[in-house]
């Protein structure tokens, strides 16, 4: 199509051009001025807002975790410190071979499968450039080692930090506890923000009690870090506030005699200072070291542990729970004399067995040819049965139950360690209220010799000893000896706290009780004599054993022919020096068999170490 | 009287070295300040990289030289060059559909073995020569016909474009056109027709855009629906410019952009290190300087002696204007994400080569003028 030939009006066509490049012009100072308003209201009148978001973009809030205070005995040995501890840790950024990397880390140091697991459930869940700890606790030959080849692993690195000790290992492991590495179901427990920078906690025992005095307060940096939240600097700090150190009324060497003595057996001891309630050993065998836990311990171990048929986590001292047996006659003997029923010189004839008013049952006597002519002290000394058949018979079980409860049977005696069980003392609406039955007066028999329904924990039994040997006071047991700042050499003590005072209806029925308990150690026909013989001091105690088994009518009880789990319990309560006592013990050994042979120079043992140690 | 006449037909008011050069001093200085402000906002945003600030450097200068060897081409060369620039364009732009180059998701780039290049920028400057070469011969307004041909010249390249898809580019090639035919005096009736087919076909427009087109959209409307996602651009960059205030943080202490908060922040996000680094006035100055340059063009325009030179040196004049425009009003969050550089300061890029060529342009038709009779 040929072009129409148009004619051009140049000057109008400029003008027009111009017009509309005006136009143009204006449409663009317009947009350029809702820019500018735009501009004006970012930077000047939410200038504010966003240099808040500003901010918080840049800083963080970064935990600094305290100092776990450190504990001791009450001469000051330390008994969990934190030690500096170096782990092997790997920052993933930087790792081009994961698998390869670890498989040569593997040939010079060694990699436990939980390591491995750990390391590799952490490697998900953490940013990429944050280093994560492979290995805790390398030893110094590791080190050395890794140090040697450290060229060859860039992003491989050893840091230092400080990890919880237990110098003693296993010594008093039941009343110390151990740390833990925090998990996610502690983390709902703990305050959280406290712990933000903390990576373990107490998980029992004292450790565990005392977890807010030792754990100390969070301290804080604000950092300035990248979208990507590496650190850049510093720009703020608030130091944080270490633990308190805490000093255990444990005398570590008593501990150690004591546990010595255990060797080879199994059962509990308790040491408590009569006068103030503060325990001195703390003793549950077997024991097991609680290093193991701090960082995890091996599922092997573990499992070793659990399987284990002696139950070494098991604590006996707070959480077993056994007849008291012939340890509980002074306590009743002495119910008997303040109610009234019974006096010093009165006394019942014991010919081996005993029988209730119309009933042919016969409720034997330990010695089968029975003791004769039986009063109190004889009683207590010999251990006689019969005579405390009879006096429980003659107080009921409402009387003993009332009285016995006075020594805090029954009871959790409250000391600062969780977990206590409280024992059993029976009484008719117990009875009533978990068996659904009446009282039955043979019940009453056995009940009057710590059998029966009758349970009581080591921590009980040493505690209502020493408030036989202070004159009734019953003490709380008290395990901490003071607190410490970290930053001062002042302790803080703590306060012993009596929980009752028993009333005394006249003072020469104790001192009755106690001359018996001391015959039982220093008199001639005493069944704990053997102790007494060679002792520098006078100890004043009562044997037990208690029955696990249950002997048939005319059965003998053997105890070749029966298999060890079955066997007795030996038991023996004390208290020394019997006219100023400084100690007060009650020791346990699970089938041990009779308590004068067995559980009495346990005691005797505990009694020496103390006592050789302390002033006169 | 008689009028002297320049040995170059020359207008004798102007001094020479801008004339024997085809230079045009106001431009040229504010193309090199904004250049230079670039720079320093770039060494800035790169976290102190020298070596990033060379390579942009020597870009730079590719980019000066370019400029200056387009400026020494008269506009009547320029119109002669216009058709086979055009089409030679359309073929590069088939070239890429078909056997283009991907990179990031867009197939834009095409590799001639000795250069490799996006051929969607050719089309930045071939478009709105082409549609000007078209009108120039017509008479002003356009009529209807040579408006639907306009269109078309305008919609093929620009539809190729968006189908690599590359819609900031699509969108500038558009307006560009569009300031042509808006030049050569677009009826104002056919305009508002035009913009509600425009609204109306919105939705069909939802219908045919990719989804992270329309994430953006999404993302404009409501950035804090996703901020981690997203919106995260737009907040961190509100957040920049935000704390920059009036005076700004300083250069080289702007948290957001040295803490790795502000995404692309030496490329389509740099406007926001200059702001929080230098406040509201960095901003007043950066934008002084822009608007210098789009009025000096526009002054050019219209000095132009001819339609086409008219035409072109408006509608570049404009297509600048949009382009900083719509790059500040996506990171201040007026507008939505469209992937497009701050012109002279975003780091990278060959459009910076275009951009200049087109100122060559701009600056061979102030130059070239004859010298009118009075």
């Amino acid at each position: 199509m040929p072009r129409q030939i148009t004619l051009k009006d140049h000057f109008f066509e400029s003008r027009l051009v111009m017009n509309r490049a005006i136009l143009l012009l204006v449409a663009g100072g317009i947009l350029l001025v809702v820019l500018l308003a735009r501009l004006l209201y970012l930077q000047v009148l939410a200038h504010e807002h966003f240099t808040t978001l500003s901010e918080d973009n840049r800083v963080k809030l970064q935990p600094i975790a305290p100092n776990r205070g450190l504990i001791y005995d009450r001469n000051g040995i330390l008994l969990a410190e934190n030690l500096p501890s170096y782990r092997l840790e790997i920052t993933p950024e930087q790792i081009d071979d994961m698998d390869a990397t670890l498989g040569a880390i593997e040939e010079i140091i060694e990699i436990r499968d939980i390591d491995r697991s750990r390391f590799e459930k952490l490697l998900k869940r953490k940013p990429r450039f944050e280093a994560i700890p492979l290995r805790f606790h390398l030893s110094d030959e590791e080190v050395a080692r890794f140090s040697v080849n450290r060229h060859r692993f860039p992003g491989v690195d050893i840091a230092a930090g400080l990890s919880r000790h237990y110098p003693l290992g296993s010594l008093a492991v039941h009343a110390l506890g151990y740390v833990g590495r925090i998990d996610e179901r502690a983390l709902q427990q703990l305050d959280s923000s406290n712990y933000r920078g903390t990576s373990h906690f107490g998980k029992i025992g004292i450790e565990k009690t005392y977890e807010s005095v030792l754990h100390g307060t969070v301290g804080l940096q604000h950092v300035e870090t990248t979208a990507q939240g590496r650190v850049i600097r510093v720009l703020s700090r608030t130091p944080p506030v270490s633990g308190r150190n805490l000093y255990l009324t444990i005398d570590s060497r008593v501990q150690a005699a004591a546990e010595e003595a255990f060797t080879g057996y199994t059962g509990s001891a308790i040491a408590i200072d009569p006068n103030n309630g503060d325990i001195l050993a703390f003793v549950s065998q077997p024991t097991y070291d609680p290093n193991a836990f701090v960082n995890g311990i091996e599922f092997g171990d573990y499992a070793a542990l659990r399987e284990n048929n002696k139950q070494p986590l098991f604590n006996r001292a707070l959480r077993g729970q056994y007849p008291p047996g012939s340890t509980i006659k002074p306590f009743v003997g002495l119910a008997g004399l303040e109610e009234g029923i019974t006096t010093r010189h009165s006394s019942t004839y014991c010919p081996g067995f005993y029988s209730l008013p119309g009933n042919t049952r016969k409720f034997r006597d330990w010695k089968r040819t029975g003791h004769g002519t039986v009063d109190l002290n004889k009683a207590i000394v010999q251990s006689c049965d019969v005579y405390f058949y009879d006096l429980a018979l003659s107080l009921g079980i409402d009387r003993i139950h009332d009285y016995l409860q006075n020594f805090g049977f029954g009871h959790a005696t409250g000391i600062d360690i969780q977990g206590e069980l409280s024992g059993l003392l029976p009484s008719r609406s117990w009875k009533r209220a978990r068996h659904d039955q009446s009282w039955f007066p043979g019940e009453t028999l056995i009940t009057g010799i710590g059998q029966g329904f009758f349970l009581v924990t080591p921590i009980q039994l040493a505690t209502a000893t020493a408030a036989l040997a202070n004159g009734g006071r019953l003490l709380q047991p008290n395990i901490i000896y003071a607190e410490q700042d970290a930053n001062s050499d002042d302790l803080l003590p703590h306060r012993p706290r009596i929980h009752d005072t028993i009333t005394i209806t006249e003072q020469q029925h104790w001192d009755a009780v106690i001359k018996s308990m001391t015959d039982v150690v220093h008199s001639a026909r005493g069944t704990a004599r053997r102790i007494g013989e060679d002792s520098p001091w006078t100890i004043a105690g009562k044997t037990g054993t208690a029955q696990v088994y249950g002997l048939k009518q005319e059965e003998k009880y053997d105890a070749e022919s029966i298999p060890e789990e079955l066997r007795d319990h030996a038991l023996f309560i004390a208290f020394a020096p019997a006219e100023a006592p400084k100690i007060a013990v009650a020791v346990i050994i699970e089938h041990g068999g009779g308590g004068g042979s067995v559980a009495a120079p346990v005691a005797r043992a505990i009694l020496d170490g103390y006592l050789q140690g302390s002033p006169q | 009287m008689s009028i002297a006449l320049t040995p170059h037909h020359e207008d004798a008011s102007r001094s020479g070295w801008q004339y024997r050069l085809h230079l045009d001093a106001p431009l040229l200085f504010s193309l090199i300040t904004v250049s230079a402000l670039g720079l320093i906002v770039l060494y800035s945003a790169g976290g102190g990289d020298l070596a990033l600030v060379e390579r942009q450097l020597v870009r730079l200068g590719i980019a000066f030289t370019g400029m200056l060897l387009v400026a020494q081409l008269s506009p009547g060369v320029l119109q002669r060059l216009t058709p086979w620039l055009f089409v030679l364009g359309v073929l590069f732009l088939l070239a890429v559909l078909i056997g283009g180059e991907i990179s990031g998701g867009a197939q834009r780039w095409l590799n001639l073995y000795f250069v490799r290049f996006q051929p969607s920028e050719i089309m930045k400057l071939a478009v709105p020569m082409m549609v000007a070469w078209y009108l120039a011969d017509t008479r002003l307004p356009p009529n209807r016909w040579q408006l639907l041909a306009s269109a078309t010249l305008i919609a093929v390249p620009m539809l190729m474009i968006a189908k690599q898809p590359d819609l900031g580019t699509a969108l500038l090639i558009a307006s560009s056109g569009f300031f042509v035919l808006f030049l050569a005096g677009l009826q104002w009736r056919l305009l508002a027709f035009f913009s509600v087919l425009l609204a109306a076909a919105a939705p069909l427009l939802w219908h045919f855009m990719h989804d992270y087109q329309r994430q953006r959209v999404i993302t404009f409307l409501s950035p804090e629906s996703d901020p981690l996602g997203s919106g995260y651009h737009i907040i961190q960059s509100k957040i920049a410019i935000g704390s920059g205030g009036l005076l700004g943080k300083g250069w080289m202490n702007g948290t957001q952009s040295q803490l790795n908060f502000l995404p692309e922040r030496s490329t389509d996000f740099i406007f926001a290190v200059l702001g929080e680094e230098f406040g509201f006035f960095g901003i007043l100055t950066l934008f002084a300087l822009y608007t210098t340059i789009v009025v000096r063009g526009i002054m050019i325009t219209i000095q132009a002696q001819d339609t086409y030179t008219r035409l072109l040196a408006g509608s570049l004049s404009m297509t600048f204007c949009v382009y900083f425009i719509v790059n500040t009003g996506m990171v201040t969050g007026l507008l939505p994400v469209v992937g497009l550089p701050l012109p002279m300061i975003s780091y990278g890029g060959t459009s910076i080569v275009t951009l200049m060529a087109g100122f060559g342009i701009l600056m061979s038709i102030q130059t070239h003028r004859k010298l009118l009779p009075a």
